[in-house]
């Protein structure tokens, strides 16, 4: 029972439990040693299942599902896959599942898992089992959409599984080298949405696809507010309108707006966080200036403020596109894991952070977990 | 035949490193490796019916990638590749 942070690693997940009124934290045992655990994730509509993508060096990737807060674990039994086929220029094979997401409220026991390479599986029974969501996963755009994501590193993902709490019928995901792309009858077509979106490794002009989205939200109490982190700028998009607008501009210049991570404030349309990195010379990806900082928008963007307190004045570590948390606290608290094996929280909104987590091998992704 | 497994493959076989099957072949050898231990197979052969990039497969001292592959009266051996980190 109770809140967790669910800490995906490249050899295993972790639970960090409160104690003593969040002055301390309790850290579990690895789960999954040895293998990387891309994303583990609780369904908040049962408070009680909970799924890892897994994969190991040697044997391919896998989904583990448990029902008893990571005591015990069972293995789907089919894990997401590509169809077979006989033509060996267009057989794929998932290298791992990338992105785990619950399904829409009315529909118990129904997951989205975004692969990589870019394939798109749903499953019906709480993760024991996954079949593609053919209409994304074998649409001949697909590969035109995503003829850029060669290089990206340890292999193009799809991540950012958005459902819209009003209508499960109506998702947006987003393709790294791809770009996002919208379907409003459950996965069976699909469109991009990138109208405005910068795409500086590309010749200038418009581009209605390719572009490389980090990370992308959608407020949870106004469903038509989206945000996201791209690997050229942060932008908010509020639909019906189909043209992004750049609010990273607006971030000082000498910290620039590359990042991987972006989250909201549950319960205020216009409060943002992202976690900026150097995207300058030959990309580090690293803090800028090697200063750690988050940087908070109450007013959709249109003014930042820096949020350091607490963290290192020096450090080199980079935060993942899936490292950054929020819990429903009020005040809200804010979670951050490193590829440097630590894992910093503020309960204050960003105010002020402190360190709760140390010494574990490179974080790959943060969850706040609520068990039943 | 007479199957060997890596340690990677512990979680499936509760530790038991050799295993006889019935089988003529690598592709019937580990059917019969997977009605006995559910999940096996796709660990190390992918949904292409490849086997995976960082697993090795040897009968007898030849190292194989055709699951068509004969099997004799040799050991089939899955080995875990010098790969990872």
């Amino acid at each position: 029972m109770g809140m967790a942070l669910l800490i995906g690693t490249r050899k295993g997940a972790f639970l960090l439990r409160p104690s003593q009124g969040r002055e301390g934290w309790a850290l579990s045992r690895p789960h999954h040693f040895g293998s990387t655990v891309h994303h583990c994730v609780l369904d908040p509509r049962d408070g009680r299942t909970l799924l890892a993508s897994v994969r190991t060096g040697h044997l391919g990737p896998t989904i583990y599902r448990s029902q008893d807060e990571g005591q015990t674990w069972s293995e789907a039994g089919r894990p997401p896959a590509f169809a077979k086929v006989e033509d060996a220029a267009q057989q794929r094979a998932v290298h791992h599942a990338f992105w785990l997401t619950p399904g829409h409220a009315s529909r118990p026991g129904h997951w989205y898992c975004g692969t990589s390479p870019h394939g798109l599986f749903e499953s019906h029974d709480g993760g024991a089992s996954w079949d593609s969501v053919v209409g994304f996963t074998d649409n001949p755009d697909l590969q035109v959409w995503s003829e850029g994501s060669g290089g990206t590193p340890d292999g193009a993902k799809t991540h950012s599984i958005l459902v819209d709490p009003r209508d499960a019928q109506h998702l947006y995901l987003g393709l790294s080298g791809g770009g996002i792309c919208e379907s409003r009858d459950g996965g069976a077509t699909w469109a991009p949405l990138n109208k405005g979106v910068a795409m500086d490794f590309a010749p200038p002009g418009d581009h209605e696809y390719g572009h490389d989205p980090h990370c992308v939200v959608l407020h949870p109490q106004d469903p038509d507010r989206l945000y996201h982190q791209n690997h050229c700028g942060v932008y908010r998009l509020q639909r019906p309108d189909t043209t992004w607008t750049r609010i990273g501009d607006n971030l000082p210049r000498e910290t620039g707006d590359v990042g991987f991570p972006i989250v909201v404030h549950p319960r205020a349309v216009d409060t943002l966080w992202v976690w900026p990195m150097d995207g300058t010379d030959v990309w580090p990806r690293t803090a800028p200036g090697g200063r750690p900082a988050a940087f908070r928008s109450r007013d959709g963007g249109q003014t930042w403020e820096r949020q350091d307190a607490g963290l290192p004045q020096s450090a080199w570590f980079t935060v993942k596109r899936q490292c950054l948390a929020t819990d429903q606290g009020d005040p809200l608290g804010l979670y951050v894991g490193t590829s440097s094996g630590e894992v910093f929280a503020s309960l204050d909104e960003g105010a002020s952070w402190s360190s709760i987590a140390r010494h574990l091998p490179h974080v790959y992704s943060v969850e706040v977990a609520e068990f039943a | 035949m007479i199957v060997r497994l890596p340690s990677l493959l512990d979680r499936y076989t509760g530790g038991e490193r050799e295993h006889e099957v019935p089988g003529e072949t690598v592709a019937e050898g580990l059917a019969a490796l997977e009605a006995r231990f559910p999940g096996i197979r796709f660990r190390v052969v992918d949904e292409q019916d490849r086997i995976r990039p960082h697993i090795k497969v040897y009968v007898g001292q030849e190292s194989i990638r055709d699951l068509d592959h004969p099997v004799a009266s040799e050991a089939v051996q899955i080995v875990g590749a010098l790969s990872g980190g």
